[in-house]
């Protein structure tokens, strides 16, 4: 234990301390969460009435603020009047660890209450497309331009002045356009996703394209390598891990853009769950639906990178 | 140090110079004719290099040597048609060249070798983008072979120590089957006993084909080991010092480095690259920092 230091400045710690920091880095915030909810005296500003006793318009399971309660109990004791009970809680938008977890699973079994709900599998599979349609859209054009923009000068002046404005424009400006032109259902929610994306895309990676290590191009050309035997034998197999790196960082950035595009049109999809659940004060649904998306973030980050370790066996050359 | 009787590195044998004669017999085929580069900058043209003559015959190893910034790289890039040149020419056989071609192969200090392709595939790269070989892996795998990695045909750079990656690169450029390879200071980034390794290596590869090698060092062992007839430029602007014929018999073998012709060449290459200083302003700066950081009441005295 003493040989090697936790604390030494940049250097790899051991793969168990390693593995075992990654577990605490939940732990920490989940027992942080649990404490806050389970110990009493910590937090908990409320009171969650148990017995009404004399207080006219007290009712079992209410909550109210500690300081109201006291007054009402008070005013009970000096008439001599049945005095309320209550157990402190927290507020309402703090549910505790095991409720958000049944909530998690309930969700996905109880029927909406009413029907123009959707179901949450369904909300959460509606936000998918509208992310996944987004990104392939954004990418369709978004990828080979900067390529084409980080090889050739040419593309490089034609493009990025316009990409460079046209990125400061807030997306969500062009929410009401897009329902305008593209109709009330899925197609604006996309474009809103595609506007975020492609002209962030655009120069992300015009800029890894730039990166390419200039010698592995003028070795290919002292080989007999030209123009069309550059660009798809060198510059694209060059950057293509930098390129798959970029895609997954994109990715993250679209799902931020998808709470402003499901807010307009139609509402659907899961941050449209998240606001009717928050509405209604079901807070453990909408801790549900936030962890969701955490986890489906991450689980598909995860993913792709290990797909990534498997299409690119060389990467461990240019590893960090 | 007292000073040891060296010959004139300009006596050679009769063997040496009747291989010269036969050298000089063979036809050109690298021809650089006034050869100059200039540089724009803010301060204004900067000559980098002027009037560079130089012909070398087939299968003829010339190292080119000179002082940092004499432009030896600019040089290289020239030939290979990385850069154009301000003035002047470059033929080879004869024909003009302009631009980057498979005819004139190169070898990187870095390594530059595609880390996304296995080593067949690195060497198969030229014969592919070619398309001149009907057969790219079988040649490949000959070139592999001649270098010594068979073993390491799948494996991908990354896995390679730098003396392997460099063999590599070797192999790469010579499947193309240049009439002339390119090496800019190729061995600099090996450590001493690989370098050493790689210079007989390389000797061996250039006696048993049939290729014609420019060499871009600034290690004067290795220019003496390895050339026949050594380029020595110098700086500010970059132009021809001395083109020296070595007089080290061949075949070249590392006991060589003692005997006098080679160290009559040593001797002359020093004199042209470090000239004695005679304005040491500069240097004797170095040296006053350096008798101010020395501890005056040192509790070890010096070692006279």
């Amino acid at each position: 234990m003493s040989a090697q230091s936790w604390f030494a400045v940049r250097k790899e710690l051991s793969p168990r301390r390693r593995m075992f920091l990654g577990i605490l880095s939940f732990v920490i915030p989940l027992a942080i969460w649990c404490l806050v909810s389970y110990v009493p005296f910590i937090w908990h500003p409320m009171v969650e009435v148990s017995d009404p006793g004399s207080v006219s318009y007290f009712t079992q399971g209410m909550l109210l603020e500690q300081e109201v309660f006291e007054r009402e109990a008070e005013a009970a004791r000096q008439k001599g009047e049945a005095v309320p009970v209550g157990t402190s809680a927290n507020p309402i938008y703090l549910p505790a660890p095991h409720q958000v977890a049944k909530a998690m699973y309930t969700a996905f079994t109880t029927e909406p209450k009413r029907r123009d709900e959707k179901w949450l599998h369904e909300s959460l599979g509606n936000s998918i497309y509208v992310i996944a349609m987004g990104f392939l859209i954004s990418s369709l054009f978004g990828v080979p331009l900067g390529i084409l923009a980080g090889t050739y000068d040419v593309f490089s002046r034609l493009n990025e002045p316009f990409v460079e404005f046209f990125r400061y424009l807030p997306a969500p400006a062009f929410g009401a356009l897009a329902v305008a032109v593209l109709g009330i259902n899925e197609a604006p929610k996309i474009a809103i996703i595609v506007i975020g994306t492609f002209f962030q895309q655009v120069l992300v990676i015009a800029n890894t394209t730039r990166k390419l290590d200039p010698s592995l191009l003028e070795a290919a050309m002292t080989l007999g390598a030209k123009r069309m035997s550059l660009l798809f034998r060198v510059v694209i197999p060059g950057i293509i891990v930098d390129l798959y790196k970029d895609q997954r960082i994109l990715l993250g950035w679209a799902w931020t853009y998808l709470i402003v595009a499901e807010m307009i049109g139609a509402s659907s999809g899961i941050t449209w769950f998240i606001t009717q659940q928050a509405r209604y004060k079901n807070f453990e649904n909408v801790y549900a639906a936030i962890f969701m998306i955490g986890v489906l973030g991450l689980t598909t980050d995860l993913l792709l990178a290990w797909i990534g370790r498997r299409i690119f066996p060389w990467q461990r050359s240019l590893a960090h | 140090m007292t000073q040891i009787q060296l010959p004139s590195y300009r006596e050679q044998s009769p063997e040496v110079r009747a291989r010269f004669e036969r050298l000089k017999q063979r036809p050109v085929i690298l021809e650089v004719q006034n050869l100059g580069k200039n540089f724009e900058s803010r301060q204004g043209t900067v000559t980098a290099l002027r009037d560079i003559n130089l012909t070398v015959h087939r299968r003829e190893f010339v190292c080119v040597i000179g002082p940092s910034g004499c432009g030896k790289s600019t040089l290289i890039r020239m030939l290979a048609g990385l850069e154009t040149q301000s003035s002047g020419q470059v033929l080879l056989d004869g024909q003009p060249v302009s631009g980057p071609g498979p005819d004139r192969g190169m070898v990187f200090q870095g390594y530059t070798l595609f880390p996304w392709l296995t080593v067949k595939q690195n060497v198969m790269f030229g014969l592919q983008v070619s398309g001149r070989s009907g057969m790219p892996e079988p040649t490949a795998l000959q070139w592999i072979d001649l270098v010594g990695l068979s073993k390491f045909a799948d494996a991908y750079p990354h896995q390679l120590s730098g003396g392997m990656k460099q063999r590599v690169a070797i192999a790469r450029a010579l499947a193309n089957q240049p009439r002339i390879l390119l090496m800019d200071e190729p061995f600099g980034a090996l450590d001493a006993q690989t370098r050493c390794r790689m210079q007989s290596y390389l000797l061996d590869i250039w006696k048993n084909i049939d290729v014609t090698i420019l060499f871009i060092t600034h290690d004067l062992d290795e220019a003496i080991f390895l050339a026949d007839r050594i380029l020595v430029l110098k700086a500010h602007p970059g132009e021809v010092q001395e083109l020296i014929e070595v007089p080290v018999p061949h075949p070249r073998s590392t006991q060589q480095f003692l005997s006098p012709e080679f160290l009559a060449t040593k001797a002359r290459l020093e004199e042209l690259i470090h000239p004695p200083q005679t304005e040491t302003v500069g240097l004797s700066e170095d040296h006053l920092n350096m008798v101010r950081m020395v501890a005056v009441d040192d509790v070890v005295p010096d070692v006279y």
